[in-house]
């Protein structure tokens, strides 16, 4: 189902090798396939142009063009660099270190995977013998608390009981109060989705920031995002100088190269990624296996056989 | 700052700076269309279009060139996209699917009140027993348009809920019967055959029904949208598609490869969260959008 990117590297180099030495044009037309490769996997268009001239700087930097198995060399490479970019070796933790009870804000473009994740959150931090409280910040979805409520129903964590038409502000505010007076350590707002260009509602977000100082701010994205993610990501980051990235979806098909861009022009660390709609379906980020997935070298099946 | 240039002023600007429709335009071009979302594929075949057009010297300036870009794209976005003709059946079943958080739920709403606008009667169904408060979702919908929903309590059967729904819109005399289903994952072979089970269930009790599947895809996806089509139309027959979320700042090209590949008619863009954004499907209007320009962030 999967484009094959060894094949189609090994299929470029097994062309040329009758010819001798390798030039920077045979390095080129192996660049030209990973350009597709990763155009394909939805990574923007500008992004890809970067990943590219990067790798064709370091595989000309060093012995592949002397190498016996050149299409090997060129992958190490793209892969290297591309799990490079992903965030390997960062960290990746939730950053809890600040007195209880501790903000953790997550926000996103509509549908992208918001409330479930407060509920994969909340069962989370509770194995990690933390007591959260969930906080319903959407007053504008039709049952977007009820739907909250649920979630904290079926996993026994308390849902702060916000009233309809109040300001997402003031309710953040007062369950925060809640929060120090009935000894919840930690915070989860669920804010209602809303588009990158509607300034008012972003302007509602940074209103919450500024208020509720949340330690975490988690932008959720979904990651069968095409090339317009990296418009919507940095425009939350720039606003919001978000902590951190949630990959929703992931349980599906999509190659997820939009993980690639979100991560290129926010910088942010990618910390979880959901893989179901089960509210057990949240896993940490992994950067190689990320990174090998976009490549569409393998990984999928696995992450499908988990979900 | 923002620039909001138009197709016309791009290829303007492009001509002038490079005096002659030569590569390096189509390169440009090609750029325009990716970062559109419609695929290295179709943008290759496009380009591939124009530049045979170029060799036989049919493309001499600007105009022509904007005119068979528009050509080439609007033959394959299937422009004879009949609307739907409620009148076909009675009750006339709609049954809307798609993948997680696509706009499904919130497209159903609007549907009931642009058909209750027009004086048809609406029964709805809360075919979605699955996801949390699902079905008080369609219920508030339901109550905005004055529109009945039938539901039952979550995790309920959703084919129980279609056989409900389907004895409830005989029984009313409705003009139209709107199922929502749960979103799911195309990839999910069980979640697939339920979905033909709700199918067969409709058709059971009503002849003919479903009268249109709806496949409700999100602007914001990129080539994954053309999968799931692909998918959900092998599952349960698709016979349009609504494209949600044209208010942000993705272009939806996709449907450019989905449409010339499947053949599925557009027929309604969802362009807000409010009752009354959703519009008729304009393939001019969708084309010229696609060529607005608005990555300013990563203009260089
Ligand atoms: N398959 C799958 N579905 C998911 C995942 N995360 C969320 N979903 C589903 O995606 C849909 C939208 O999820 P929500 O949590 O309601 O998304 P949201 O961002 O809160 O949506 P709004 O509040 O409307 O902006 C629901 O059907 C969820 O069950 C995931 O990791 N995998
Ligand atoms: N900006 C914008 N948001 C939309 C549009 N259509 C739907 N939404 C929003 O997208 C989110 C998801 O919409 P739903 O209708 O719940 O999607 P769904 O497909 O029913 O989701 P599931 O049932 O969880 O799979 C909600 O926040 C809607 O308000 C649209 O055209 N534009
Ligand atoms: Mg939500
Ligand atoms: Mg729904």
């Amino acid at each position: 189902m999967f484009d094959n990117l060894s094949d189609k590297l090994e299929s470029v180099f097994r062309k040329l090798r009758g010819q001798g030495r390798l030039t920077e044009e045979d390095v080129g037309e192996a660049l030209r396939e990973v350009r597709l490769v990763l155009l394909e996997a939805d990574v923007n268009f500008k992004v890809v142009k970067d990943f590219v001239a990067a790798v064709r700087e370091r595989a000309l930097g060093q012995d592949v063009l002397k190498s016996l198995t050149p299409a090997q060399q060129v992958i190490k490479i793209v892969r290297d660099e591309l799990a490079r970019l992903m965030g390997d070796g960062v960290d990746n933790h939730l950053d809890l270190t600040a007195r209880p009870p501790v903000g953790i804000m997550l926000c996103g473009l509509q549908g992208s995977g918001k409330t479930t994740t407060c509920g994969k959150l909340a069962l989370s931090l509770r194995r990690d013998k933390r007591n959260p409280l969930l906080v319903p910040a959407d007053v504008y979805r039709p049952a977007a608390i009820e739907q909250l409520k649920t979630l904290g129903r079926q996993l026994g964590v308390t849902v702060y009981e916000s009233l309809p038409g109040q300001d997402p502000v003031r309710i953040c505010e007062d369950a925060r109060r809640y929060a120090e007076l009935n000894g919840f350590d930690t915070l989860i707002f669920d804010t209602a989705g809303r588009l990158h260009i509607d300034d008012e509602l972003m302007g509602e977000l940074d209103r919450i920031k500024a208020s509720l100082k949340p330690r975490e701010i988690l932008f959720v994205a979904d990651a069968m995002t095409g090339q317009d993610a990296v418009n919507v990501a940095q425009s939350f980051n720039e606003r919001l100088d978000v902590t951190g990235i949630v990959l929703t979806k992931l349980d599906g098909d999509a190659r997820g190269g939009a993980a690639l861009s979100i991560r290129a022009v926010t910088g942010k660390p990618i910390k979880f990624v959901g893989l179901g709609e089960k509210l057990d379906a949240l896993d940490v980020f992994h950067a190689d296996r990320m990174a090998q997935r976009i490549l569409g070298m393998g990984d999928v099946l696995t992450l499908i056989e988990k979900a | 700052a923002k620039t909001q240039a138009s197709l016309v002023g791009r290829i303007d600007t492009l001509l002038r700076g490079s005096k002659a429709i030569d590569a390096d335009l189509l390169e440009e071009l090609e750029e325009i269309l990716i970062t559109a979302d419609l695929g290295m594929k179709t943008t290759q075949d496009l380009v591939g279009a124009l530049q045979q057009r170029l060799q036989r010297n049919e493309l001499t300036d600007m105009e022509t060139l904007r005119r068979a870009l528009q050509d080439e794209l609007t033959a394959r976005l299937r422009l004879e996209a009949a609307p739907l003709d409620l009148s076909a059946a009675a009750p006339f079943v709609i049954m809307v699917v798609g993948v997680n958080g696509v706009g499904k739920t919130t497209t159903i709403g609007k549907l009931a009140r642009q058909f209750k606008a027009q004086g048809k009667k609406v029964v709805l169904g809360a075919g979605d027993t699955f996801r949390a408060a699902a079905a008080e979702q369609l219920g508030i919908w339901g109550e905005r348009s004055g529109v009945e929903v039938i539901r039952h309590k979550e995790g309920a059967d959703p084919a129980a809920v279609a056989f409900d729904a389907a004895k409830a819109a005989l029984a009313r005399k409705a003009d139209v019967l709107i199922l929502d289903t749960a979103g799911r994952l195309h990839t999910k072979a069980n979640l697939m055959e339920e979905l033909k089970k709700v199918r067969r269930v409709l058709g059971r009790e009503i002849p003919g029904a479903p009268h249109e599947t709806l496949l409700v895809l999100d602007a914001t996806t990129g080539q994954n949208a053309l999968t799931q089509a692909r998918l959900f139309n092998e599952a349960v027959e698709v016979t349009g598609i609504a494209l949600t979320k044209l208010d942000g700042t993705a272009k939806g090209g996709i449907i450019v490869a989905i449409g010339n590949e499947l053949a599925l008619p557009v027929r309604y863009v969802g362009i807000g969260e409010g009752v009354e954004d959703l519009r008729p499907f304009d393939p001019e209007v969708f084309v010229a959008a696609l060529f607005k320009k608005n990555d300013a962030h990563l203009d260089s």
